[in-house]
C-alpha cells in the first residue's frame, strides 16, 4: 500500500520532472498566466538568448493592472504614456509569441486571478504561476497555485518549468458554522491576524474544515487569494462537488467523456485519510465576527467591535515599534475602537472580492438605501463576464442609485497604477488584500474588510458593525 | 548573472519589520518596460518629502550611507508583492547583501536571481549587528558565500545557511535558466507523459 499523501504532495509529485541530489526540483507547469506589469523583462531576456516561448498554448495574457476603469473612450484620451507602452508591448510580445491575449477593453478581459477560474482555464491538480502574489486564488480548485518573479516567468516561458525547492505543507482547519454577516474574507482576515504576516512563510497551506466545505467557490477563491498575507507560497482547498459544479460547462473544461474522465481523475486528489501535514493551525468559524484591519499590514487585523491593541500588548519591541508606527501612519489612538471611525472612501474590487457573489452581497446592502454624503464608493467588477452578469441582474442599477460609482473592471485602487487612488490622509474600507503603507495611493489609509462591512460604512460613512444593518 | 564571492562593506540599517515590496518601490513606478531607473525612487515614500525633496530623516538619505552596499532589515523583508522590481531598485542603488531574521519567500528568489544575497541571521546576532551598526555608520562588515560566513564589525564570525543551489549559482555566475533547459529532453518526456 503507499503512503498517505496530501493534495499538496500528490499535485507536487505529478509536477516534478527531475529532482537531483542537492537541488531544487525542475517542476512542470500546467497554466502560466501573464499581465503587462511583470512579463516584458521576461519577453526582452527571451530575445536576448535567441529563444521563443515553449507552450504558447499553456500561456494566458490579461491587461489588468494598469488599465484605467473609466468608460474606454474617457480612459483612452487620458491614458498615461507609460501605462499605453505597457499594455502595447505585452500585444506586440504576445503576438511575436503566439500567446492568446484578453486585451484591455475585450470582452473576455479581467483581473487575471478572476478569468482564470471564470473561463475554466484553472482545473484542479494544475500547477498554476504568474507574476503576481495572489495567483494562490486558483488553489480554491485544488490546484497548486503560486506567484514568481519576472526571471521566472522567463524561465517558464522558455522551459514550462520551474525550480522550486518542495515547500512544507500546513493544514488550517476551519469548523464551524459562520454567523450571518461573516464571510470568507472573515476567515482569511481571522487567519492573518491569528498567524501574522510572516506566519506562513515557506508553507503551503492545505484548508480543510466543515467551514470551508460549506464555502462556494468565490468565497473559497477570497480565502486562497490571501494565502499570500500570511506568508504562505500557496492556498489549496481539495475539489469536491462543488469544485465540479463550478466548473462543468465553462468554456475551456473538458467537455463530454473527457469531462467524466478528468472528473474521476480530480476525485483521487483530496488528501488521504493518515495523510501528515508539517503543521497545523485550527480556526473555529462560530466564534469569527466581521473582521477589519486597523494597521498596515493584513495581520493587523481584529473583530470590528474590539478596541484596537496598546503597545503594552506587545512584549517583543520591535513588534511595539511596529505597532506604534502603524498607527502613526494610520493616525489611530491605541486602546480606542476602530467602530464609528469616519471614512471617506469605499472601494469594493481586486481579486480578492469583485466576483458575482461580492457584488450580490454589497447590492444587498446598498439597495434602498444611499451612500453618505461626502464619502466616495466605487465598485470596480473583476471582470467583463461579472461586469455583464451583475448588469443582467441589475445590480448596476442599485449601486447607481445609491450613489455609488459603477466602473470598468480593472485592478483599480487595488494597486492604485491605473488613475484610481486614494489622496493623501485619506480613510477608505477596502474589500482588496493589501494595506500597506501608500498601497492604495500616496499617503492613503486603508483598513480592509468584507465587501458586506465595505458597503455598510458607505452608507454610514463610517466603520460600522454590518450585523447593526443586517437587523435592521 | 552577477557573481557573488566576497563582500566587505558599510551597511545601511533600517530597523522596521515587514518591510514590504510595495515599500521598496512603489507600484506606481512598476510602469517600466525594462529595469532602468528604478535605484532612484528605492523607498521612495520614505525617501522623499511631500515636495519631492529628499526626506533628512530617512538612512538612505544620511551621508554615511553613501556607498554602502549591505542593508540590515528587520523580520520578513520582502513581504507582500511578487514584483522583481524590488531586488532591481535594491541593487541599482548599489546594494549587494540584505541582512534580516527572514526573507519572505518570493522576494528571496528573486533577490538571488539578481545577485542579491540575503543573509538569515538569529535575533540575537541581529540585534548586536544593528545597534553596532546605528552607533558606528563606518563599521565595516565582511561576507564570505563560499564559507558562508559574516564577520562583524567587532570581529565576531557568525556562519550563515543558504540553499546549496543558489550558493553554487551565485558564486559562478550561473544563470538558473541554462540548467532548467539542460533537461529538454526529461521535460519533453514529461509532456508526453501527461498528453
Ligand atoms: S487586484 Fe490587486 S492583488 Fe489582485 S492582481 Fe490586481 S493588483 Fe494584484
Amino acid at each position: 500500500m503507499t503512503e498517505p499523501r496530501t493534495l499538496f504532495e500528490k499535485v507536487w509529485s505529478d509536477h516534478v520532472v527531475v529532482e537531483e541530489p542537492d537541488r531544487p526540483a525542475v517542476l512542470y507547469i500546467d497554466l502560466h498566466l501573464i499581465h503587462e506589469v511583470t512579463s516584458p523583462q521576461a519577453f526582452s531576456g527571451l530575445r536576448a538568448r535567441g529563444i521563443g516561448v515553449r507552450r504558447p498554448d499553456r500561456t494566458i495574457a490579461t491587461m489588468d493592472h494598469s488599465t484605467p476603469t473609466l468608460p474606454r473612450d474617457v480612459a483612452l484620451a487620458g491614458l498615461d504614456v507609460l501605462a499605453k507602452k505597457q499594455l502595447d508591448k505585452l500585444a506586440a510580445n504576445c503576438e511575436e509569441f503566439g500567446i492568446e491575449v484578453f486585451p484591455w477593453g475585450d470582452q473576455r478581459n479581467g483581473i487575471v486571478h478572476i478569468i482564470g477560474p471564470e473561463r475554466g482555464f484553472t482545473q484542479p491538480g494544475q500547477t498554476i504561476v504568474c507574476g503576481d502574489s495572489h495567483t494562490s486564488t486558483h488553489g480554491a480548485f485544488g490546484a497548486l497555485a503560486f506567484g514568481i518573479g519576472t526571471s521566472e516567468v522567463e524561465h517558464v516561458l522558455a522551459s514550462q518549468c520551474l525550480l522550486q525547492r518542495r515547500p512544507k505543507a500546513l493544514e488550517v482547519r476551519v469548523d464551524g458554522t459562520l454567523m450571518p454577516g461573516v464571510t470568507a474574507k472573515d476567515i482569511i482576515l481571522g487567519l492573518c491576524a491569528k498567524l501574522g504576516i510572516g506566519g506562513a512563510t515557506g508553507h503551503v497551506i492545505e484548508y480543510t474544515g466543515s467551514a470551508i466545505r460549506a464555502l462556494d467557490m468565490e468565497g473559497r477563491m477570497t480565502v486562497c487569494n490571501m494565502s499570500i498575507e500570511a506568508g504562505a507560497r500557496a492556498g489549496m482547498v481539495a475539489p469536491d462537488e462543488t469544485t465540479f459544479a463550478y466548473l462543468e460547462g465553462r468554456e475551456r473544461v473538458p467537455k463530454g467523456a473527457a469531462w467524466d474522465e478528468a472528473v474521476a481523475r480530480w476525485r483521487t486528489l483530496p488528501t488521504d485519510p493518515g495523510a501528515r501535514y508539517d503543521k497545523t493551525v485550527t480556526l473555529d468559524a462560530s466564534k469569527l465576527t466581521p473582521m477589519i484591519t486597523y494597521g498596515t499590514n493584513p495581520g493587523m487585523g481584529l473583530g470590528v467591535t474590539e478596541p484596537l491593541p496598546t503597545p503594552d500588548d506587545f512584549d517583543d519591541p520591535s513588534e511595539r515599534a511596529a505597532f506604534e508606527k502603524a498607527l502613526r501612519y494610520m493616525d489611530l489612538e491605541p486602546g480606542k475602537p476602530l467602530l464609528g471611525h469616519p471614512i471617506d472612501v469605499v472601494f469594493i474590487g481586486s481579486c480578492t472580492n469583485a466576483r458575482i457573489t461580492d457584488l450580490r452581497a454589497a447590492a444587498g446592502i446598498f439597495a434602498g438605501r444611499k451612500v453618505k454624503p461626502g464619502v466616495r464608493a466605487m465598485i470596480v467588477p473583476g471582470s467583463h463576464e461579472v461586469k455583464k452578469q451583475a448588469q443582467a441582474e441589475g445590480l448596476d442599477a442599485i449601486f447607481k442609485a445609491a450613489g455609488a460609482e459603477w466602473r470598468e473592471p480593472g485592478c483599480s485602487m487595488c494597486i492604485a497604477m491605473n488613475g484610481d487612488h486614494l489622496e493623501p490622509g485619506q480613510y477608505a474600507v477596502s474589500t482588496s488584500n493589501r494595506n500597506f503603507e501608500g498601497r492604495q495611493g500616496k499617503g492613503g489609509r486603508t483598513f480592509l474588510a468584507s465587501p458586506l462591512t465595505a458597503a455598510a460604512a458607505a452608507v454610514t460613512g463610517e466603520v460600522t458593525d454590518i450585523r447593526t444593518l443586517l437587523m435592521s | 548573472m552577477a557573481r557573488f564571492t566576497k563582500l566587505t562593506s558599510h551597511a545601511v540599517p533600517l530597523p522596521a519589520e515587514n518591510v514590504d515590496t510595495d515599500q521598496i518601490i512603489p507600484a506606481r513606478f512598476l510602469k517600466v518596460i525594462d529595469k532602468s531607473g528604478l535605484g532612484d525612487n528605492l523607498f521612495c515614500d520614505w525617501r522623499y518629502l511631500a515636495d519631492g525633496s529628499p526626506n533628512p530623516d530617512f538612512v538612505l538619505n544620511e551621508p554615511a550611507s553613501e556607498g554602502a552596499q549591505i542593508l540590515i532589515a528587520g523580520d520578513n523583508f520582502g513581504c507582500g508583492s511578487s514584483r522583481e522590481h524590488a531586488p532591481w531598485a535594491l541593487t541599482a542603488w548599489g546594494l549587494r547583501a540584505l541582512i534580516s531574521t527572514s526573507f519572505a519567500d518570493i522576494f528571496k528568489s528573486n533577490a538571488l536571481k539578481n545577485g542579491l544575497l540575503p543573509v538569515e541571521v538569529s535575533d540575537d546576532v541581529h540585534r548586536e549587528l544593528m545597534a553596532a551598526v546605528q552607533a558606528d555608520r563606518a563599521a565595516e562588515l565582511s561576507i564570505d558565500l563560499e564559507a558562508q560566513t559574516l564577520r562583524c564589525p567587532g570581529g565576531e564570525v557568525v556562519r550563515f545557511e543558504i540553499d546549496p543551489f543558489a550558493k553554487h549559482c551565485l558564486l559562478n555566475g550561473i544563470d538558473q535558466l541554462g540548467y532548467i533547459l539542460s533537461f529538454d529532453a526529461q521535460i519533453t518526456a514529461h509532456e508526453q507523459r501527461h498528453a
